[in-house]
């Protein structure tokens, strides 16, 4: 199989790219459109703004193309960090921006509970939905690496895989019950337990 | 909840580990990525690599040493030294690193914190502040320990907070070398100040240390070289003594 890493701009993504070739995938990063369509599954990353994210994407089309592929075509996607936030219907953090609305709900800060932001970290998960196929091999309890200030507010508790606590329930892994999935973590900087999130993700892609 | 981590540091001298000794399994104790992948069979939360490079020119292949260690260890990577401008930040994000630490540049020139921040994000800029006692305080030092600066470190932590630093790496120069503990009076004034992450480092020596600069503080974190490199303690050692202490760690 062959695994697109989206590239629009924002952030290093070769690290994903890394941390998938060291689990034996065939990945390639692009933002070519013919590559995407090719792709047997998608990975959205991204560090840094949502609202320039949301620009960019919507600006070059990509963001229609994702919707398109992720929702006519059923296509895997997995997005990290703000990657899963862009999955989102929108956000809030410096102006009201746009989503791709792949999950509905809001991008918001996190709860001021008097602890240091952003949350950066090794944090401990609570699996929610043991059925989600990227939590196949996770339990609660397995730690994974975070760093972001905003979090997901999902309309739909369902959508609802993993969280994690942090003065306040944080969604940590999220999914649309079919083909789209969200890690608010970096499972590429999650050593064995994220590694093994993206193996999960891959042998999903595998059986369908 | 959030996990304390323990953080061995490499001091890397023209791409070779300094004062590495042979730890059992490991065929190259000089070699970073060996020693790197080595720490993180042991538990370690993060790594960090500390370029003593004395010349320019052979700081290319710490670049190497990066690229390298991010294709085979998954966990965050931390560069330091040397850095002196917003194009040596690209260059190690770029080859992997998550975090960059600047020490005297930000000194030099503290709007290389908020370039950095603005380009890259506050996630991925760490400054290292090295700091000795005054009469009435504690002065930051530069260039390793040997310049005193006359600035007041907790002004200067504030300073790079509001500048944009995502996280303070902070050094006692008192403490450092002495194995009689981390300097837990200027950990805890620091983390009072600033509400950003604070790595403790200098003077660890005993698996205690660990467990007083955690609850004595608010470091979120502590590093050590020596003690790591020596074997003197293993990070699973620290991790399972400090777990028994009820202390919060990824194990």
């Amino acid at each position: 199989m062959k695994t697109v890493i989206i590239d629009y701009g924002m952030g290093n993504l070769h690290s994903v790219k890394n941390a998938f070739e060291f689990i034996g995938q065939q990945v390639v990063i692009s933002s070519d459109f013919k590559d995407f369509d090719k792709a047997d599954a998608l990975i959205l990353p991204g560090v840094g703004a949502f609202p320039d994210a949301s620009k960019v994407l919507y600006e070059s089309g990509a963001a229609e193309k994702i919707i398109e592929l992720c929702t006519v075509k059923n296509k895997p996607l997995l997005g990290i960090c703000l990657g899963m936030q862009l999955l989102l219907d929108e956000s809030d953090e410096v102006k009201l921006s746009k989503g791709l609305g792949l999950i509905h709900g809001r991008c918001e800060r996190i709860a001021d509970t008097g602890l240091k932001i952003p949350h950066m970290g090794w944090n401990d998960l609570v699996v929610d939905d043991d059925s989600c196929p990227l939590l196949a091999d996770t339990r609660t309890g397995d730690y994974v690496y975070f760093v972001h200030s905003f979090k997901a507010n999902l309309a739909d508790k369902s959508n609802l895989c993993a969280h994690t606590f942090y003065g306040e329930d944080i969604p940590a892994v999220i999914g649309n019950g079919k083909n789209v999935f969200g890690a608010q973590f970096h499972p590429e900087k999650s050593e064995k337990v994220g590694l093994g999130m993206l193996k999960s993700f891959a042998e999903f892609v595998k059986q369908r | 909840m959030l996990a304390k981590r323990i953080i061995p540091c490499l001091d890397v001298k023209d791409g070779r580990v300094v004062k590495g000794v042979n730890f059992v399994g490991l065929r190259d104790a000089g070699d970073p990525v060996e020693t790197a992948e080595f720490y993180n069979t042991q538990g370690a939360d993060e790594i960090v690599f500390l370029d003593i490079t004395a010349s320019h020119e052979q700081r290319k292949t710490m670049v190497d040493v990066v690229e390298k260690t991010a294709r085979k260890v998954f966990m965050p990577l931390t560069v330091g030294g040397g850095i002196s401008d917003v194009e040596d930040y690209r260059r190690m994000l770029n080859a992997g690193a998550d975090k960059v630490a600047v020490n005297s540049a930000a000194v030099k020139d503290k709007y290389l914190v908020a370039r950095a921040a603005d380009k890259f994000g506050s996630q991925c800029v760490v400054v290292a502040i090295d700091a000795k006692r005054t009469e009435n305080g504690f002065n930051v030092y530069i260039h390793g320990g040997r310049t005193d600066t006359g600035i007041d470190a907790v002004q200067w932590a504030k300073e790079v907070e509001s500048l944009g630093c995502g996280e303070i790496l902070l050094t006692s120069m008192d403490a450092d070398g002495t194995k009689n503990g981390f300097d837990i009076e200027l950990t805890d004034i620091i983390s009072k100040t600033v509400n950003i992450p604070i790595i403790a480092s200098g003077g660890c020596g005993t698996l205690q240390h660990f467990a007083d600069v955690f609850e004595k503080t608010g470091a979120d974190a502590a590093l050590a070289a020596t003690l790591f490199h020596f074997r003197e303690l293993s990070i699973g050692e620290v991790k399972d003594y400090l777990k028994e202490r009820g202390i919060w760690v990824r194990r």
